[in-house]
Formats: C-alpha cells, structure tokens, sequence
C-alpha cells in the first residue's frame, strides 16, 4: 500500500470547462519519478476516444493496452502514466487517477488493481463534491461583483438626483423616482435661473449599471453648465448634443427633455431629445407637448425643435420616462401610453404621483419586479390664492410600501424636515407621534398591510406652521370619527384593550382634517411651528 | 429602519420590599407583546406588592404599545398589584396623561422615589 502511494500521481483532469476548474488547483511542480501525489494538467476534447473509453471503463485501465488515436493519450503516454483510474460520477468522466511506474519496476498487480478501483469509487464523489462547491464560489463571486457594480451605480444616481424639491409660490413641483434593481439610468434635475424662472431635466441614457450612471453624471454636468449660458432649451440641447457625442460609449444615448418655466406668468418653453412626450392636462382636457428632435449622443450638429405653452392656475404637467409607460402586468400586457394619457384626465386633485404609482400598482399587481427606473415630475400650477388663504409650499413628498414598521423611517424623515424649519423639541416629539399613528393606520387599515400600495406622505409649510398630508388607497369608506377611548372598560376587559390610534393623532395636532375621495384617504395633521405646551411638558 | 425589538428583564427591588422591576429596552409597538407580557408574567410570579416598569431605555410607545400596557395594567389590576413606572419622557408622561393611564399607574422621575413610595 504504502509502495503504491508513493507511487502515484492523481491527476484531476477533464475534456469540459467546468471539470478544468478542478485542474486550476494549485501545482508546485511537475513530478518526477518517485515524487509526491501532483496534479497532472491534461485537457482531454469532449471529442476525444479516450474521453467515452474511459467513461465506460469499469475499474482501473492499463494505458499501454489502450490502443486509440488520442491526443489525450499520447499526452498521458508522453508523461508517463502506466496505469489509469477513471473517476466517474452519475456517469460524467470527472477526473483521472494516474500512476506512473511502480518504483519496483515490477509491473502492477491485479491486487494494485482492486485496491485503485477501491479508492477511485471511494474519491469520485468526493471530487465531485469539491468541484460543485468550487463552481459555486465562483458563481458567487460573479454575483457579488455584479451586485457591487449595481450597488455603485445606483450611487453614483442617487447622489446625483436633486435632495429638495423647488418650492415656488403659486406652483407645486413634485418629483419621484423608483429605481429598478439593474439601475436604469433615469435622471431628473432642477436649474434655478438668474430671472427667477426654473429649469426642469428629465432624461433617460439607454443603458444600465455604471456606465449608464456615468454617463448620467456626465450628462447633468453638460446640460447643467449649458442651462446657465443660454436660457433656449432647443439651444442648450444642442450644445449638450455636441458636447457628449465625441465621448459617449458607442450604442449608447441619452433622451431629455429641458423645460423652462416662468413661474410669474405661467410660461413653459420646452425642447426634446427624444424623450418621452409629457403630458399636460389643461382646462380642455389631456395633450401631449410634441417638440421633435434626436437622443443625444448620436450624431453632431443636431437642432431641436423649440415649442411653448401657457400653463393656467389648476393645470398640470406630467414629466415621464418609459419606466411607468413600459410595466407589464403578470399577463404581459403592457400599462401604455394611453393609459398613462387616461389616468392624467381621471386623476382626483390631490397628489397625481400617489395617484400614478397606486393605479401603476394595481395594474402590475403584488410581486411586481420594477423592470426599469419610473421617474415622475409633476409641476402644478396651483389655483389662483385667494385673500387669507394660507399659502403652503411643498417640502417633502414620497411614498412607502405598506409594511407594518415602515411609520418609522418616514416619522424620521418628516421630523428632520421639521427640525430644520425650526420645530421646537417638545412639538416635534408631538408631531413625530401623530406622523407615525396616521402612517401606521394608513398601512394597515386604509392599504391593508399591502407592500406593493404605497402611503403617500407630504410636508408642507406655510410661514408659521405645517402640514402634513398621508394618503392611502382606502378610499370609498369613511375613517371613523376618533372617539375618547373608555379606559375603566378597557381595564375591565369589556372592551378591547387597542384603539388609541386616532385619539392620540388629535391631541397631538393642532387640527386635523380628513378627506377621501372614491379611492383614496387623506388625513391632513396641521401643526404650529411653534406651541406652547412646554408649560405643561414638565408635568 | 429595522424595528427595535423590546427587552424586558425582570430583577427584585433592592432592600427586600418584594417589589418586582421590568426594565424595558427598545421600541414598544406590536413587535414587543411576547417580550412585556413573558416579563409581566414572571414578576407577578411571586405576587408582589407592586411592580415597577422602568421606561428609561424605551425610546418609542405607538398606540399599539399603550394597548400592550393597559393589558399589563388591566392584569394587574385583578391580582391587586400595583403597577408603578419610570424613565418615561416628558413626551410619554403627557401620553400617559391624555391617555388617563396616569391615573392608575403612578409616574416618578426615578427608581429611588418610586420604591419610596411603595413603602409609604
């Protein structure tokens, strides 16, 4: 026994790709003679004879008794192999046993034989098993490298996507973005012009992952440095164009749209790239503002068609990409254009983005997986303020999937928001605590604990106090009126001990309102920026 | 934001009154009933005079949470133990107060005055 194992060298080997990994272990160095076990590399062609010879062979093999045209067996002959074990497992020629000569230099008996053929039927599945294991790591690498690569693409995007909406008096500008899990290079940005008027990007680059999300960043830089030299979208596209078209990757591009509105008169000046046409709906009803012109990045020299509206109090804008446009439900149908054209003439007055993403999450249904960025932006003329009416300007607006816990990321974010308009402690604590029992009851009463419907949550302030408004998708039923909870018949089991929700919410706010419509709820909490309960906070 | 689980840990009182403390760590909503009510049950083991939930680790009571108390309070209640808190911030004593939950269940600023006024 111990002759016989000084005197082989095992030999991994395989004709196929993956059993070659298992060849990839490391080798210090060719054997010779009576050297340690080694690894001899040896590919053998998935066409080789001596592939299907050896993958039929029982038990061990003499190789000077092969007789077939092989390169693998002359390689084997040439390295001096003299006896061979196949190593198969679920019938797949996984790897070879090899040995050299006996250092007796006696031939190998029938005994050397039995016990190669014991051994390789005992090493096969354990070879077998380090090979799947190695693949598997492998294959997990590639995953994690891949999931890296997203990870810092989604990055670079989310760095780069304005932190604060503009807030303009008479308007209301609302803005989201969901990015899919591959990143699919959406963009959105604000410009704020020397004469007061605001620029609005929206735009596309036709790829996914890093590149797209550099080509992103260099796209908003170009388009950035642009807006502020001239003040015509056709022109600024145009300049953008010839500025990214030396150094864009081939195949790739970018769409955009570039608006300008001046927020004193209503005006919007647009120029399109290619993007997906906006939609406005106005007083007689749902168009589309059309302004031709190519996807940067394509060609040089390109000119872009320049158009103009007037946007009266109460109409809006909605600004796109395919990402809503292109969802598919589980039966492949497609949400549309037309859709999406409908869904703006039927949207109630309050918040369209809430509305578009809970009708795009009844389209696609529970389990959705978003397969490209959905960016929206909408930019709202509000009705004409009338004399004391308190004007409100929006601070924060984004939605969360109705999952219990999920209150408190958005308590968390409403408190910041709050604190920096200069919320006292005592107050925010109030807020904080109304905030996250109206998020709570809209998951799960008004959404009913479904991820996929988002609660739509908006801070709005006016100069002394704020808003907040919490929408969910309940809509059609009444909340109830929130009554005084009867402690003494809770505590003697003739009521539920739960309830609290409401109550608490209404002593927490100044006033609280609530509206619904066919489909949704909106509890609106208003609270002064400053009270004055600390009075009674050291109780 | 992962939700904070609650920990509760039950220890005597120093000074042999028997009283029984809770002293509650984390969030106190829906995740925390098995925590609040596994840690009221072991203190009221051995049926004392009065036990003490110390709230000064707790950061967040949602309406669910004061459902979880009154059900502690309401058991209590029963067996004729009281039911004594502290660590509460100045924000969750007002809840207590608009809540009506102050009412039966004493609020002291610390754990020494609370024993004290077991015994008194």
């Amino acid at each position: 026994m111990a002759t016989l194992l000084r005197n082989f060298w095992q030999s991994l080997t395989g004709g196929d790709d993956r059993n070659a990994e298992a060849t990839a272990a490391p080798v210090p160095e060719r054997p010779r003679e009576a050297a340690a076990p080694a690894i001899l590399p040896l590919e053998i062609a998935p066409n080789d004879p001596l592939a299907a010879y050896f993958q039929s062979s029982p038990g061990t093999v003499e190789v000077d008794r092969i007789n077939l045209d092989s390169a693998a067996l002359r390689a084997l002959k040439a390295a001096g192999v003299k006896m061979v074990m196949p190593l198969v497992s679920q019938g797949e020629l996984i790897g070879l046993l090899n040995l050299g000569p006996r250092l007796s230099e006696q031939d190998y008996s029938s005994d050397d034989g039995g016990l190669l053929s014991n051994l390789g039927a005992q090493a096969s599945p354990a070879v077998r098993v380090a090979q799947l294991v190695r693949q598997q790591q492998l294959e997990a690498q590639a995953r994690e490298r891949l999931e890296q690569e997203l990870r810092v693409g989604r990055l670079v995007q989310q760095t780069l996507l304005p932190k604060e909406l503009p807030t303009l008096p008479g308007w209301d500008v609302a803005a989201h973005y969901q990015p899919a899990r591959a990143v699919g290079g959406d963009f959105y940005d604000f410009v704020y012009l020397a004469d007061g008027r605001l620029g609005i990007f929206i735009g596309d680059v036709s790829d996914k992952g890093v590149p797209a999300a550099l080509v992103m960043a260099t796209t908003r830089a170009i388009l950035r440095g642009a807006a502020q030299r001239t003040s015509a979208p056709g022109e600024v596209l145009e300049q953008a164009n010839d500025l990214l078209h030396p150094d864009i990757p081939p195949k790739m591009f970018v769409t955009c749209l570039y608006a300008i509105l001046d927020p004193a008169t209503g005006r919007l000046v647009f120029a399109n790239a290619g993007h997906d046409l906006p939609y406005r709906r106005g007083r007689a009803g749902v168009d589309e503002l059309r302004a031709t012109g190519m996807p940067l990045g394509l060609m040089a020299g390109m000119r872009y068609e320049q158009k103009e509206i007037q946007l009266l109090p109460g109409e809006r804008v909605l600004f796109h990409s395919d990402g809503i446009a292109e969802a598919h439900a589980p039966d492949r149908k497609m949400f549309g254009f037309p859709r999406l054209r409908d869904l703006m003439a039927s949207a109630p007055e309050t918040s369209l983005v809430n509305f578009l993403l809970a009708e795009l999450a009844r389209f696609t249904g529970p389990g959705w997986e978003q397969e490209d960025d959905v960016t929206l932006v909408i930019l709202e003329r509000t009705a004409a303020p009338r004399e004391g009416v308190v004007a409100w300007r929006a601070v924060l607006d984004f939605a969360i999937p109705s999952e219990p816990g999920n209150e408190r990321e958005a308590m968390k974010r409403v408190a910041e928001a709050a604190e920096t308009l200069g919320m006292p402690p005592a107050r925010l604590e109030r807020l904080k605590t109304a905030v996250a029992e109206a998020i709570m009851n809209a998951i799960e009463h008004g959404n009913k604990n479904r991820p996929e419907i988002p609660v739509g949550v908006r801070l709005l302030a006016s100069d002394g106090a704020l808003a907040v408004r919490i929408t969910d998708q309940g809509g059609g039923r009444p909340i109830p009126k929130a009554q005084t909870p009867d402690l003494d018949a809770k505590l003697a089991g003739r009521q539920t001990p739960r309830g609290w929700g409401l109550f608490l919410i209404e002593k927490m706010v100044d006033e609280m309102r609530v509206t619904s419509d066919e489909t949704t709820h909106t509890i609106e909490l208003i609270l002064q920026l400053k009270g004055n309960e600390n009075a009674s906070q050291n109780a | 934001m992962p939700a904070k689980t609650l920990e509760a840990k039950v220890r005597p009182a120093p000074g042999g009154t028997g009283v029984a403390i809770i002293d509650l760590r984390g969030e106190i909503n829906s995740f925390g009933e098995a925590a609040l009510n596994a840690a009221y049950a072991e203190a009221s083991q051995s049926n004392p005079p009065a036990i003490l939930l110390n709230f000064s680790g707790v950061d967040y009571i949602n309406s669910t949470g004061i459902a979880l108390i009154v059900g502690v309070l309401a058991q209590a209640r029963k067996t004729g133990c009281r039911l004594l808190t502290t660590g509460l911030s100045s924000h969750y004593v007002e809840i207590f107060h608009i809540t009506r939950l102050a009412d039966f269940m004493n609020i002291y600023p610390d754990e020494a005055s609370a024993l004290a006024g077991v015994t008194r």
